[in-house]
């Protein structure tokens, strides 16, 4: 009686260390990326200083004269994002106080699917559809609507990441307990009062931890922006003009044209970096704020 | 079922202010006002009755208790004075429920408006994540009653029996008082709308003795002005407080009359049953 078996004690430990490599995978791929970006980083950075590449604002490492001031590129990036924000922060917010404040179950089982379809369209075909039907109708409402545009990319962005801001700010309003609505409803709320006055403001955390998220996930975007962005990096506000995000110049000089190993091809790294940093601290603020929004109930 | 006798003494203007209505009341006339009026009420969710035909009488600046065991149809029957019902996907209210000769289920009632007059605290504390002050402003303000606001939200804390412990922390987050605080407070907010009947739907079931004993205290307090409904597990607590009780059986009312009569001479063996804590 109780004795071990050991045909079954070491079977158990087997799987959990089966379990426990799986995801060690996962660690190791990210450590190890993170150790080529600084390495490769390390290499770019003897040939051109932290302050030019991060201060400077001509970016022609390709061309000569070679410039690596790494600004027009985040500017590209953050015109990008500020387009992004603009669509799809409003409008997923809208849609997650629709599904889940308004909507009858019925509509809601129709509704969730499809937004979720949205974010399983492969961005290939976002960027297809920025440049062969977004472009041309700004271009029939605008005047000077240049081929590759920053505006239309920000459109698909924002189209992308939208059912992502609907989606988790959906939980997080659905999150708020039945009892604070019925609360509300009890003082002589209206449903608009509710929502607004008491509901958003118990899941405002939740709701900027959705939008922080959407947001670097729209400054890593790449396929949609590398197509209907454009190539040409610039210093600009306007919209409607080709811009180069960090993303897409990755891509650029990835597709092959530069050969490995010279200060050129080494500038990817550098820029990769920075994305990375950029996404990092983005990711690290939203799991702040979500954290601040578990306590609120507690 | 056995219903107390009553002499209906409905005001002719059924929107009639409460303190005036109070005068009225006043003198040696012994009759109870009605408030609310249920008649012939069937309760349904998704076609299953939890409350059948019932009819009953709510009299007004007492404290009527609702009891019976659990899933018996009384926080149903509760939230139907005030339609807190009809967020229920799938309930349905059949017959009337009359506050001064209005059915609040008739076509042209705003249920809105019924919840500022007749007012509801919950088995949970359920304070908004917002400041004291703010939680108890907020009824005021969005119906649009702007002046005064300090006034009211201090008087309501005083009738609630809380503002000495809150008075120097009122833009302090209601989610740090204890649970005996944030109850008190969501009597608080619902005394600021100033309604004329608050609901409570097992207002101590999730508070200790002690802070239990605080409400039941205050409950006294408020039935000078307020008329009020409360749902309750506990007999001691009906018996304690209220001036009518109710039993209810599966969505039935079993037992309607005086509190103290329910409690030594109930005319129904159920109820006998039921107050002497043979089941339930």
């Amino acid at each position: 009686m109780f004795q071990r078996k050991w045909a079954k004690h070491w079977r158990e430990e087997g799987i959990k260390a089966g379990l426990f490599l799986c995801a060690t995978v996962s660690v190791l791929t990210t450590f190890a990326i993170v150790w080529i970006l600084i390495r490769e980083a390390g290499v770019f950075f003897q040939e051109v200083s932290v302050s030019e590449f991060l201060f400077g604002t001509q970016w022609t490492p390709l061309l000569e004269p070679r410039s690596f001031g790494v600004l027009p590129l985040v500017c590209g990036t953050f015109l990008i994002v500020a387009g992004t924000a603009l669509i799809a922060l409003p409008a997923g917010l809208a849609t997650a106080i629709y599904l889940s404040e308004y909507a009858s179950s019925r509509v809601r089982s129709i509704l969730k699917p499809i937004l979720e379809v949205l974010a399983g369209i492969p961005t290939v075909v976002y960027g297809y559809f920025a440049l062969s039907f977004v472009t041309p109708l700004l271009r029939t409402v605008f005047s000077d609507v240049q081929i590759f545009n920053a505006a239309s990319a920000s459109i698909v962005v924002g189209i992308m990441v939208l059912s992502m801001v609907a989606s988790l700010c959906d939980d997080t309003l659905r999150a708020v307990p039945a009892s604070l609505r019925q609360g509300a409803y009890a003082v002589g709320a209206t449903p608009v009062e509710v929502t607004l006055g008491v509901v958003i403001p118990s899941s405002l955390s939740g709701i900027m931890a959705a939008f922080v998220l959407a947001l670097s996930r729209a400054i890593g975007e790449t396929m949609a922006v590398t197509l209907a962005a454009g190539a040409t990096p610039k210093m600009t506000m306007d919209p409607f003009v080709g811009i180069q995000t960090m993303t897409a110049y990755i891509v650029q000089v990835s597709l092959g044209d530069t050969p490995a190993g010279g200060i050129a091809y080494q500038t990817i790294f550098a820029v990769s970096a920075l994305l990375f940093v950029i996404t990092l601290i983005m990711n690290i603020v939203s799991s702040h704020l979500l954290r601040k929004f578990r306590e609120v109930y507690e | 079922m056995n219903m107390i006798a009553h002499k209906k003494a409905l005001p002719e203007k059924f929107l009639m202010d409460s303190k005036t209505m109070g005068k009225e009341l006043s003198g040696k006339n012994k009759t109870e006002n009605i408030v609310l009026q249920v008649k012939d009420v069937t309760i349904c969710y998704s076609g299953t009755p939890a409350i059948n035909n019932v009819s009953l009488t709510i009299p007004e600046r007492r404290i009527t208790a609702i009891i019976g065991p659990s899933g018996c149809g009384k926080s149903t029957l509760l939230r139907s004075f005030n339609r807190m019902n009809d967020f229920v996907p799938g309930a349905t209210v059949e017959g009337q429920v009359l506050y001064r000769d209005i059915d609040l289920y008739g076509s042209n009632v705003d249920p809105v408006e019924v919840r500022r007059k007749i007012g509801m605290v919950f088995q949970k504390p359920n304070p908004f994540p917002k400041s004291i002050f703010q939680n108890v402003a907020w009824g005021p303000l969005i119906n649009g009653f702007r002046k005064d606001i300090n006034e009211r939200v201090e008087k309501s804390l005083r009738a609630a029996a809380l503002w000495d412990e809150v008075k120097d922390r009122l833009k302090d987050s209601a989610m740090a008082l204890s649970g005996g605080q944030q109850q008190r407070l969501c009597i608080a907010r619902a005394l600021a709308m100033e309604p004329e009947i608050i609901l409570m739907d097992e207002p101590c079931s999730a508070l200790d003795p002690v802070s239990t004993a605080r409400i039941e205290d205050l409950m006294y307090e408020l039935k000078q002005q307020y008329t009020i409904v409360i749902v309750t597990h506990n007999m001691q607590q009906a018996s304690r407080v209220s001036k009518f009780t109710a039993f209810f059986e599966a969505g039935k009312l079993v037992e309607f009359g005086k509190t103290k009569n329910i409690f030594t001479h109930p005319t129904n063996k159920r109820t006998e049953e039921y107050v002497t804590g043979r089941f339930g």
